[in-house]
């Protein structure tokens, strides 16, 4: 074990993938020389070389549709997109061509690449440096969508992520990159994509989450124990394909239910679980599903904090479920 | 393949093309110099409120100010001009008032743009300087849309783009330019080649020598110039105008700078590059070439270089006690404005939902940490 925050715990999972399988390449904006704006692929470069390490021109498609062609040769390319919100010009690689290539060719041909992203805000960045498009991707069949919330949890899904042999979305809670710090596993460490996380297990109300808001989560759950609520946090970690058994496991549990996401409200994953909720365990709940999210606004510079949910709001959905 | 690099003065300020020399008046040379320091000025201050933790973000354009400032001056002010994000001195040499380009900085009550984006991020329209958008080469088929309208509508305007050479590698871009060229519209595209995006160095992003050649891909005319030599800008920025109004199309111009500051108060460039270079590019900046050549010409004098400088300082000081004095937050309510012409249902409930929570727990305060 070793103590990293987020960025430790992702360049940590790089470079033991790296050394473990010489068909892991990582490209993308700043990401050799410099070791990436947020210095999450400090020292590869050094340790594995320019041809493996890659330093793009500017564009994100290309980053995207190169890494594409890569991994149909058989290598296993890691691009970054040095922001969630600079991720769109490469959307239409990442919807028409990665994710359909298996299906289209009859699997015939995989892609099995990894894009890795900083997302989310807190970070006084504005709408181009703050969003969630997590639910823009869970939407297209064929990728794989992962948002974990921690160290440990980082590092052992990228490691999945880089073995596995579909391309996955890779979402890194950018405003954690710091502050989340942990005791992680030193070597060789995967965890299974698809499975959920209690990370607070409670009896009244479940509070379903992932990524940033996890841990707002946790300080609401914290701040309810003082009134003397009991709530229970489950980490979603990985959004396609999600854990349902967990979820409903929890929901049947407790039969009150809060969503929490950062993205705007509609057409979030929010939907889908409370969609999901209801089709399966509806007549185990107590009051209706409730979500806590983003507005559906673009991300604000100055009222970002008015913006983000917080403690107060999950509290306030919480009281609404509890007393319905 | 070989493009001479377009230039009027030397290092020295002293004339070396006399058939490119743009006739400026005093009063004109005075304005350019004026708005070029006030640029310098303003960057050093504005990163220092950003280091004291005064602000949030800032982001200089040290050794570029006459590429962007000679090409404003090239334009007639029903131009539209869509800016990347390091051209502030074209606004301000339109006349954007330093007080609200300060509250833009500080996302305040009196932020044109409602606190919604982060500093630097401007938008003037009523000096057709159009919102800065972060993705980089996002706005470059913009300018040859309103270029095409303007084209369609007879208006002679024309419409520059300014882009970096990290924006060159979009996809954008060469899809601009190809439309510019197909539909022979009155854009400019001006790619300030600074020798680096974030710490990428311009050899980074092509195989080709120059930024300028690739319009002969595309069907245009391609310019290389001194992007530190405010009359060269001048120059070429006027004949591309002359020539778009024409009804000739647009022009490429790629013009050599370099960027002597770091990316942006969020970078490091001690990670990436070796700091003899940008110390080598002082010999060459634009601000004291243009005063050698305007001290030549007898129209700066010693008094009128102290003079601007104290009354730039003193501006920048009213503007800033002016700034810093306004409420520091847009009205709640506003969060919910401009997402569509009228707020619809959904986003009056969040907004009233908004309002509620913060009557019960009362103002947002951010985490520390
Ligand atoms: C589409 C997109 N990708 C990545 C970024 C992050 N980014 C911001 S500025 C920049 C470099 C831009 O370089 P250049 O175009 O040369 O302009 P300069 O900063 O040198 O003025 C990058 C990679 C972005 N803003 N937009
Ligand atoms: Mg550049």
């Amino acid at each position: 074990m070793a103590e990293m925050n987020l960025i430790q715990a992702v360049n940590d999972a790089l470079r033991v993938e790296m050394r473990r399988d010489p068909r892991v390449v990582v490209l993308g904006e700043d990401v050799g020389r410099f070791g990436g704006v947020f210095q999450v692929t400090v020292g590869l470069r050094e340790e594995f070389g320019a041809d493996r390490c890659i330093d793009t021109p500017l564009a994100e498609s290309g980053i995207v549709g190169a890494a594409i062609g890569m991994a149909l040769y058989g290598l296993r390319p890691v691009a970054e997109i040095q922001f969630g919100d600079y991720i769109y010009p490469a959307y239409d690689q990442i919807v028409n061509e990665l994710a359909k290539i298996r299906y289209r060719s009859g699997g015939e041909y995989a892609a099995p690449v990894v894009i890795r992203t900083p997302i989310g805000g807190g970070i006084k960045g504005g709408h181009y440096h703050s969003q969630s498009p997590e639910a823009l991707f869970t939407h297209i069949p064929g990728l794989t969508v992962v948002c974990p919330s921690n160290p440990i949890d980082a590092k052992g899904l990228l490691a999945s992520a880089i073995r596995g042999e579909d391309p996955v979305i890779f979402m890194e809670p950018k405003r954690y990159y710091h502050k989340s710090r942990a005791d992680v596993p030193e070597g060789e460490y995967t965890i299974p994509i698809g499975e959920a996380k209690v990370v607070r297990s409670g009896s009244q109300v479940t509070i379903l989450t992932w990524s940033a808001m996890v841990h707002t989560a946790l300080e609401a759950a914290q701040k309810g124990e003082a009134e003397g609520l009991d709530l229970e946090v489950v980490d979603l970690r990985t959004l396609v394909p999600f854990d349902e058994a967990a979820i409903l496991a929890s929901v049947k549990k407790t039969g009150r239910v809060v969503i929490v996401h950062e993205a705007p409200r509609t057409s979030g994953f929010g939907a889908e679980l409370a969609a999901t909720i209801a089709e399966k365990a509806i007549l185990h709940l107590e009051a209706p599903i409730l979500r806590v999210t983003g507005f559906d606004t673009p991300f604000p510079y100055t009222l970002e904090h008015e913006y983000l949910p917080d403690a107060d709001r999950i509290l306030d959905a919480v009281g609404r479920v509890l007393s319905f | 393949m070989k493009l001479e690099v377009t230039r009027v003065i030397d290092d020295e300020g002293r004339v070396l093309h006399p058939e490119r020399e743009p006739a400026l008046s005093s009063d004109e040379l005075r304005r350019l110099y004026r708005t070029m320091l006030l640029v310098r000025i303003l960057d050093e201050r504005m990163l220092r409120l950003r280091m004291q933790g005064r602000m949030g973000f800032y982001l200089t354009s040290l050794g570029e100010e006459a590429t962007h400032i000679g090409a404003a001056h090239a334009l007639r002010d029903a131009d539209w001009i869509y800016p990347a994000y390091r051209e502030i001195g074209a606004a301000l040499f339109r006349g954007y008032p330093l007080g609200t380009f300060m509250c833009q900085l500080f996302g305040n009550s009196e932020d044109p743009v409602k606190g919604r984006q982060m500093p630097v991020h401007h938008s003037v329209k009523r000096l057709n300087f159009v919102s800065v958008s972060s993705p980089v080469g996002s706005h470059i088929p913009h300018a040859v849309g309103t270029a095409w309208a303007a084209k369609l509508q007879k208006t002679q305007d024309v419409a520059l783009a300014f882009f970096g050479e990290g924006a060159s590698s979009t996809p954008i871009f060469h899809v601009s330019a190809n439309f510019a060229a197909l539909y022979k519209v009155p854009a400019i595209l001006l790619c300030r080649n600074n020798g680096w995006a974030i710490s990428v160095p311009s050899s980074g992003q092509t195989a080709t020598p120059t930024f300028a050649q690739k319009a002969i891909a595309y069907g245009m005319p391609g310019v290389l110039v001194d992007g530190n030599d405010i009359l060269a800008m001048i120059h070429v920025v006027r004949e591309a105008a002359a020539r778009g109004r024409r009804g000739e199309g647009p022009t490429l111009i790629e013009a050599r700078t370099y960027r002597r500051g770091a990316h942006s108060s969020s970078d490091d460039p001690s990670k990436y590059r070796d700091p003899a270079e940008p110390k080598e590019w002082e010999r060459r900046d634009p601000i004291d070439r243009f005063l050698k050549y305007g001290q030549a010409r007898g129209v700066f004098d010693a008094e009128f270089v102290a003079h601007t400088r104290q009354e730039i300082n003193r501006e920048i000081g009213e503007a800033l006690i002016y700034a810093e004095s306004r409420p520091p937050k847009p009205p709640l309510h506003s969060l919910f404005e401009d997402v569509y012409a009228e707020i619809p249902r959904h986003l009056r409930e969040q907004a009233a939902g908004l309002e509620a929570e913060i009557a019960r727990h009362g103002e947002k305060v951010p985490p520390r940490g």
